[in-house]
């Protein structure tokens, strides 16, 4: 068995993969060692970021060092499984109004009532958060509407759009430029900064679209 | 009770900063928060400040404030910035100005001037007002967040600077200690994904004289040096990444990530640079040459663990 592999990042964090291709069986092997540390974390620990295929865990370098923390994660990765949150499906409303709908319809040949319908049948998982503050990458989006990103970038995006591209889904939360395409927007509000939960998804959720009319 | 100024000039990258907000990489955020941390720590500290409060980071760009209602105390402490504080009487200057350097505390009263600009060395400074300083937060911390503004925000001309329950503190100079001057040896540890690249690359990385090019920000700096060439097609998922990674393009150029950089990306990360040498890194200029030395995790940590500990007996010790 090649994985687990334990990287060195630094004086403070360990990158640990448990594979090197995306697919469902390796994201859910991070997510249940992400959900392990958060339920029994080790002396020294500072916080775990994790992606598809790997896990950085990040830890206070006068408490512990890298030796003790392998150990407290091989530990982890040999024990049960921490069950999985039972109520986290997000729902997320959506106004499909976007500018880049009729472009989306006509390069994949469908109507744009089939690519909104396309959309809402998505089984969304949030993989990884990346880019800007809350923009988490919902996996999921089905093969009728997987295009590969634009040429060029749009700039001043507003904070709530609903963007695809391969494969992938974000609701963005600030006004940042994308790449993606632009099928709606959502009011739902996705980060809180004023709020106890500040975001409403954590890595792992299922997410769930609803068509709104506005 | 509280001190006024009023920004008249502001250069480039000049943003409220404190502590940062760490622990929310997994949500995209990135900790922020001052780039040299310890010189703001300093700056806090000298004027009884906590050592993560609120302050202003000030870019080579320079600052310039009219004190409105004062006074108040401040020190400055980062490079080697100079810091002009002279009365100010209908637009011209009086004599019997001060004129001093980074490392100092000193006490503005209304209808002063105050001037930091760039100095000798180092690439940035804090400016610390004894009290608390008005700033908007933003998850629990006034780090401005460079691409969004979110937080404190941006410091720029025409802006108001409130401080509550402003203090005096008796003027001194701070013994700028050599931990905190620019450091032009970079210790990094190999990875996580060295295995991009050949021996020769990494052998380079480590030979090479590097600099840091003009393309530098709050998220980090492009460096100008040999061209590392992957060995494959790079050709990755998304991953972690880290303050002090230094990735590499696909077209062979070295970025070493820094305070506001994204929490994820797909380019390999060839090293990643101690934590505990980054604000001695930040203090390098645009065109200043540095080296990259690699050691074990074992002696990175200990390296740290020695550099945290003097620059905390340091703090609690003036």
């Amino acid at each position: 068995m090649k994985w687990p592999i334990f990287r060195p990042v630094a004086e403070h964090g360990l990158l640990v993969e448990l594979g090197d291709r995306i697919d469902p069986l390796t994201h859910a092997a991070v997510l249940a060692l992400d959900r392990a540390l958060a339920a029994r974390p080790f002396s020294g620990f500072a916080e775990a970021v994790p992606a598809y295929v790997n896990l950085l865990v990040r830890f206070d370098p006068l408490i512990t060092d890298h030796r003790a923390v392998e150990t407290a994660l091989r530990a982890l990765l040999r024990a049960p499984d921490t069950p999985v949150d039972a109520k986290a499906v997000r729902r997320v409303d959506v106004v499909y109004d976007g500018p880049d709908l009729d472009e989306v319809a006509r390069r994949t040949g469908l109507s744009p009532e089939a690519v909104i319908a396309a959309h809402l049948g998505g089984s969304y998982q949030v993989a990884l958060y990346g880019f800007a503050p809350g923009y988490a990458y919902l996996s999921g989006v089905p093969q009728e509407i997987a295009l590969p990103r634009k040429e060029a970038a749009l700039r001043g995006v507003p904070a709530g759009s609903v963007i695809i591209a391969a494969g992938q889904c974000i609701v963005t939360t600030l006004t940042m430029p994308t790449g993606w395409w632009i099928i709606g927007h959502s009011p739902t509000v996705i980060l809180d900064a004023q709020g106890a939960r500040p975001f409403l998804f954590d890595v792992g959720d299922r997410v769930e679209f609803r068509r709104v009319a506005s | 009770m509280t001190a006024r100024m009023i920004v008249r000039f502001a250069g480039p990258h000049v943003s409220v900063q404190d502590g940062g907000r760490p622990g929310l990489a997994r949500f995209g955020v990135p900790t922020s928060g001052a780039m040299d941390r310890l010189a703001m720590a300093a700056a806090n500290t000298a004027v009884g400040n906590d050592p993560g409060a609120a302050c202003i980071e000030i870019s080579l760009g320079g600052l310039q404030l009219d004190c409105l209602e004062g006074p108040v105390s401040f020190a400055v402490a980062g490079g080697g910035f100079i810091v002009e504080h002279t009365a100010q009487t209908g637009g011209a200057q009086k004599e019997g100005g001060q004129k001093g350097g980074s490392w100092q505390v000193t006490t503005l009263q209304a209808g002063e001037r105050l001037v930091i600009r760039r100095g000798p060395w180092g690439a940035w400074c804090y400016l610390a007002f004894a009290g608390k300083m008005a700033a908007t937060e933003w998850l629990g911390s006034a780090a401005t967040h460079s691409q969004s503004g979110l937080g404190g925000g941006q410091v720029v001309s025409g802006a108001e600077i409130t401080v509550f329950e402003p203090r005096l503190v008796e003027g001194r100079v701070i013994p700028c200690p050599a931990f905190a001057r620019p450091m032009t040896e970079l210790r990094a540890t190999l990875g996580p994904q060295d295995r991009f690249f050949a021996p020769d690359q990494i052998a380079l990385l480590e030979a090479a004289v590097w600099r840091l090019s003009g393309a530098y920000d709050r998220m980090g700096v492009r460096l100008t040096g040999p061209l590392l060439v992957p060995r494959a097609r790079l050709d990755m998922p998304s991953e972690p990444v880290a303050r002090g990674s230094v990735q590499v393009a696909g077209d062979g150029v070295a970025t070493v990530l820094l305070a506001d950089h994204q929490t994820t990306g797909g380019y390999p990360k060839i090293v990643t640079v101690l934590d505990s040498d980054l604000d001695r890194f930040a203090q390098l200029r645009p065109g200043d040459a540095f080296r990259f030395r690699l050691v074990t995790p074992l002696a990175g940590l200990n390296q740290s663990r020695m550099m945290r500990t003097m620059r905390a007996r340091w703090l609690e010790g003036r």
